[in-house]
């Protein structure tokens, strides 16, 4: 079996609300471990290209291929099995549970254990290791045991982004990473992102372009719902269309 | 033929007493995303006050009766959204546990101040003679009953598109937080949206007196059905609403005296069939 | 709860037909069927966060069939039990395919209607459930040769039985599928995006409670003798959701407490009150507006405050 040349591959994905046109005529070409930034004003359909690359909004038309796979028509859950993991612009974890255990969630999603109905999961015992074993990546494996809700919002940034991780995904979608985080914060994150392995392509969404230029490898920018310009990083910080699209015209 | 005119009368009046009872219904569902399920007690309740002013006091005018239980309905609508919706704000189960449980509350003191017999409701003097076209003979009244359905339909849809407070409400309706970013005064349109809402119900109570007559249990006959077409026609859609009713009207009208004892099952078919083919009803457009 | 209150607690209900008379082992045992069913209820409202206000089909459902079965068509006691089950499950199997097409207050309606077009049919159907005369004559099984007869062997047998259906629900509660139905229940979104299937895994609590609310209903037919339309009303699955919330959703203790008091609140006031339906709707007004999160988590609070406070 051939390797696929890409590791995501959106083409013509155009999506829209009643006369609103919110995705037009969208195509990507993500390679394997890639790492891709897109970057558009607000409203420019950043979070709803993300949200149908993973399926929670469906396409008006246009095709989602994930390593060659079309998984256009896959439900959310289907594609996180093909491989395929996100985050949220707002954070979306357990907030009653404790870190160990959304951690631990996040592992069991691409078990069969997780449809077992006699055994608890304290029983797999190689999950809970697991679990504290990758917060220990990211250095909260002392806070395992308390709720997310008793953690800082930087914390809970980096548990959010572990858990995406821990599935060992083949491409990874980070939605606005880095949004509301003290400039410490920020730093840590960013030393997470950037050693992400080299078997997962990162495609992010961020705002904060100082910080997450360094991440890119290529960028993408988007307004309107359109793919203004597309290209190795220095090229389209360099175009013209770039500075037109964020000074204003 | 007598048999099919009669029967689709009482459809078409069934179908407009239902409209009375869903139009509120949909229209609270859609703005304040609360089931209330208090609805078909408001309904009930105005058919009691009808009846018993009626029969209490003679020589009443009917439409004052009728407009006169609207408003006492509405009234004490607008004080239990107030009183004790307005305080489960963040508990929209909380909301829909209370709505029932008050319709629990009216529907015993219904039971306890006028008793277990049903009361009638007089038909209105003048239209009680039947009219006759064509040979056949129609009950006047059913088509009074459609008729006022349409205007209270007409209504609506005026309020709703050619007013102010219509635009306010259909904003809140597509989208609540929006509408309080502009300086739409929420929950004041809530209050009003709700005792419209019970209003409506409580005058089609008395509207529905001379074809249902006030009984225990009225509540528990008509909200399952307004369910059922707002479920059918979509929620928070006045379109959907009238459309509904009728074909449930119907539905229901003609199942009853064809096959008595399965007429609820065909009332289920077509609410299974939206559901599986249109959730979100067939004129829809909210996502709940 | 203490492992030693709850032992105390097990041998006083094992011992209660011992110095109780006869009204009060029946009472226990009309307040065990309603702990069955808000315990099966909770599975939905509590851990799925699906509030049905239907339940009471299942319950209702199962018992109809056993009555019609037994005394329409002579059937044993032994087959009707398991087709009744069945036909339950079945029933909340193809009940939840149509409800579960929504979420939130849509599901909720979807439940209530589709509850009341099966009450209605109750009532309507009279040549096959007797409409509103209800029907009567039904006997109570035999298990293993062993009469039920009487109110303390029918107690102990409800007892045996509600102490496997809770302890198969913790189970299920506790488990791996417990933890994504609760993952479900509170970030559907995510756990989607972690690889989980939130309609599958609503859909098998759907059934699985519908079972047990079926469990339910076989206890309620065989402790009555009778069966009524209004066993499917509405009235029926408000009281099972009312002991699901003022117990406190979403704990295992929860539904039991909370049953447990309506069921008696049912039974002591209905001596002097003749309006339980409006004393129902009081009630709930006043545990949504003063305890909305319920008995066991508001005394798990308070116990948790002293106990802080000693330290």
């Amino acid at each position: 079996m051939t390797t696929p040349e890409y590791a995501l591959e959106v083409s013509n994905l155009c999506k829209s609300f009643g006369g609103l046109a919110v995705t037009q005529n969208v195509t990507l070409k993500i390679r394997p471990g890639e790492r891709r930034l897109i970057i558009g004003p607000n409203g420019a359909g950043k979070t709803t290209l993300f949200n149908q690359i993973t399926g929670d909004l469906m396409p008006s038309s246009g095709k989602v291929q994930l390593f060659g796979k079309d998984i256009t028509r896959l439900r959310p859950d289907q594609r996180a099995h093909f491989g395929l993991s996100r985050t949220y612009q707002i954070i979306t974890l357990f907030a009653q549970d404790t870190l160990e255990h959304n951690v631990a969630l996040g592992l069991m999603g691409l078990r069969s254990a997780r449809w077992h109905t006699i055994r608890p999961m304290s029983f797999y015992k190689d999950i809970a290791h697991e679990s504290r074993r990758i917060l220990g990546l990211v250095g909260l494996e002392n806070r395992a045991s308390l709720p997310v809700s008793d953690i800082a919002y930087g914390e809970k940034r980096r548990v959010e982004l572990t858990m995406a991780l821990a599935q060992k995904p083949r491409l990874l979608l980070l939605d606005e990473p880095l949004a509301g985080l003290s400039s410490s914060e920020r730093t840590t994150v960013k030393s997470l992102i950037a050693s992400i392995p080299r078997e997962t392509a990162v495609v992010m969404i961020e705002h904060d372009m100082d910080t997450a230029l360094d991440l890119a490898e290529t960028v993408t920018l988007l307004n309107y719902g359109k793919v203004i310009v597309d290209g190795e990083r220095d090229a389209v910080i360099a175009d013209e269309k770039t500075r037109e699209v964020y000074l204003g015209s | 033929m007598q048999f099919w005119i009669i029967q689709s009368l009482n459809s078409l009046s069934l179908g407009g007493l239902l409209f009375l009872l869903a139009s509120g219904f949909s229209l609270i569902f859609g703005l304040m995303r609360l089931a209330n399920l208090t609805h078909g007690a408001f309904f009930m309740l105005g058919a009691y006050f009808g009846a018993v002013a009626l029969r209490t006091f003679d020589g009443l005018n009917f439409w004052v009766v009728a407009i006169g239980s609207g408003l006492l309905v509405a009234a004490l609508g607008g004080l239990f959204e107030r009183l004790v919706l307005r305080r489960l704000n963040t508990n929209p189960l909380g909301q829909v546990l209370v709505t029932l449980g008050m319709s629990f509350i009216i529907a015993d003191a219904c039971l306890i101040i006028w008793g277990g017999d049903p009361i009638p409701v007089p038909t209105p003097a003048y239209f009680q003679s039947p009219t006759r076209v064509f040979g056949f003979t129609f009950p006047t009244y059913r088509l009074v009953v459609v008729a006022c359905a349409l205007a209270v339909a007409i209504g609506l849809y005026l309020l709703l598109e050619r007013t102010r407070i219509g635009a306010m409400i259909r904003a809140g309706v597509d989208d609540r937080q929006m509408a309080r970013a502009v300086g739409i005064p929420v929950s004041r349109l809530f209050t009003a949206v709700f005792c419209l809402g019970a209003g409506i119900a409580g005058a089609g109570g008395v509207l529905g007196g001379p074809v249902l007559s006030a009984y225990p249990g009225l509540d528990a006959d008509m909200l399952p059905l307004a369910l059922i077409v707002v479920i059918l026609g979509g929620v928070g859609s006045l379109l959907g609403a009238f459309v509904g009713s009728f074909i449930i009207g119907f539905i229901y009208t003609f199942g009853s005296a064809l096959i008595p004892d399965l007429a609820y099952i065909i009332l289920f078919l077509p609410m299974i069939a939206v559901i599986a083919f249109r959730p979100r009803g067939l004129f829809g457009r909210l996502n709940t | 709860m203490k492992k030693q209150a709850l032992v105390i607690l097990v041998a006083l209900l094992i011992a209660l037909p011992l110095f109780a008379g006869d009204f009060y082992i029946n009472l226990s045992t009309q307040v065990l069927i309603a702990v069955v069913f808000a315990c099966s209820l909770n599975l939905l409202v509590g851990y799925g966060g699906m509030t049905s206000l239907g339940h009471a089909s299942y319950m209702g459902l199962a018992s109809y069939i056993v009555a019609i079965l037994t005394t329409r068509y002579g059937m044993g006691h032994g087959a009707t039990a398991i087709i009744s089950i069945v036909g339950t499950t079945a029933s909340a199997a193809l009940f939840g395919l149509i409800a579960l097409r929504a979420t939130g207050l849509s599901f909720l309606m979807i439940t209530l209607a589709i509850s009341q077009v099966l009450w209605g049919l109750a009532y309507r159907m009279t040549s096959v459930t007797n409409g509103d005369n209800g029907i009567t004559g039904i006997t109570r099984p035999m298990p293993f040769g062993v009469s039920l007869e009487s109110a303390s062997s029918f107690y102990w047998f409800t007892l045996i039985v509600t102490a496997a259906s809770f302890a198969a629900m913790a189970t299920f509660v506790l488990s791996t599928f417990g933890s994504s139905l609760r993952g479900v229940r509170d970030q559907p979104r995510r756990m989607a995006a972690l690889g989980y299937n939130p309609w599958m895994i609503r859909w098998i609590t759907f059934i699985y409670s519908g079972f047990w609310a079926g469990v339910a209903g076989l206890l309620y037919v065989y402790y009555h003798k009778y069966i009524h339309p209004t066993s499917l009303s509405t009235t029926n699955s408000a009281e099972g959701l009312l002991g699901v919330i003022a117990g406190g959703s979403g704990t295992l203790g929860g539904p039991v407490v909370g049953a447990a008091l309506v069921s008696l609140l049912k039974n002591y006031a209905s001596g002097y009150i003749e309006r339980w339906n409006m004393l129902l709707g009081i009630v709930f007004l006043l545990i949504v507006l003063l305890m909305p999160t319920g008995i066991v988590p508001g005394i798990r609070k308070l116990v948790g405050r002293i106990r802080g406070g000693q330290k």
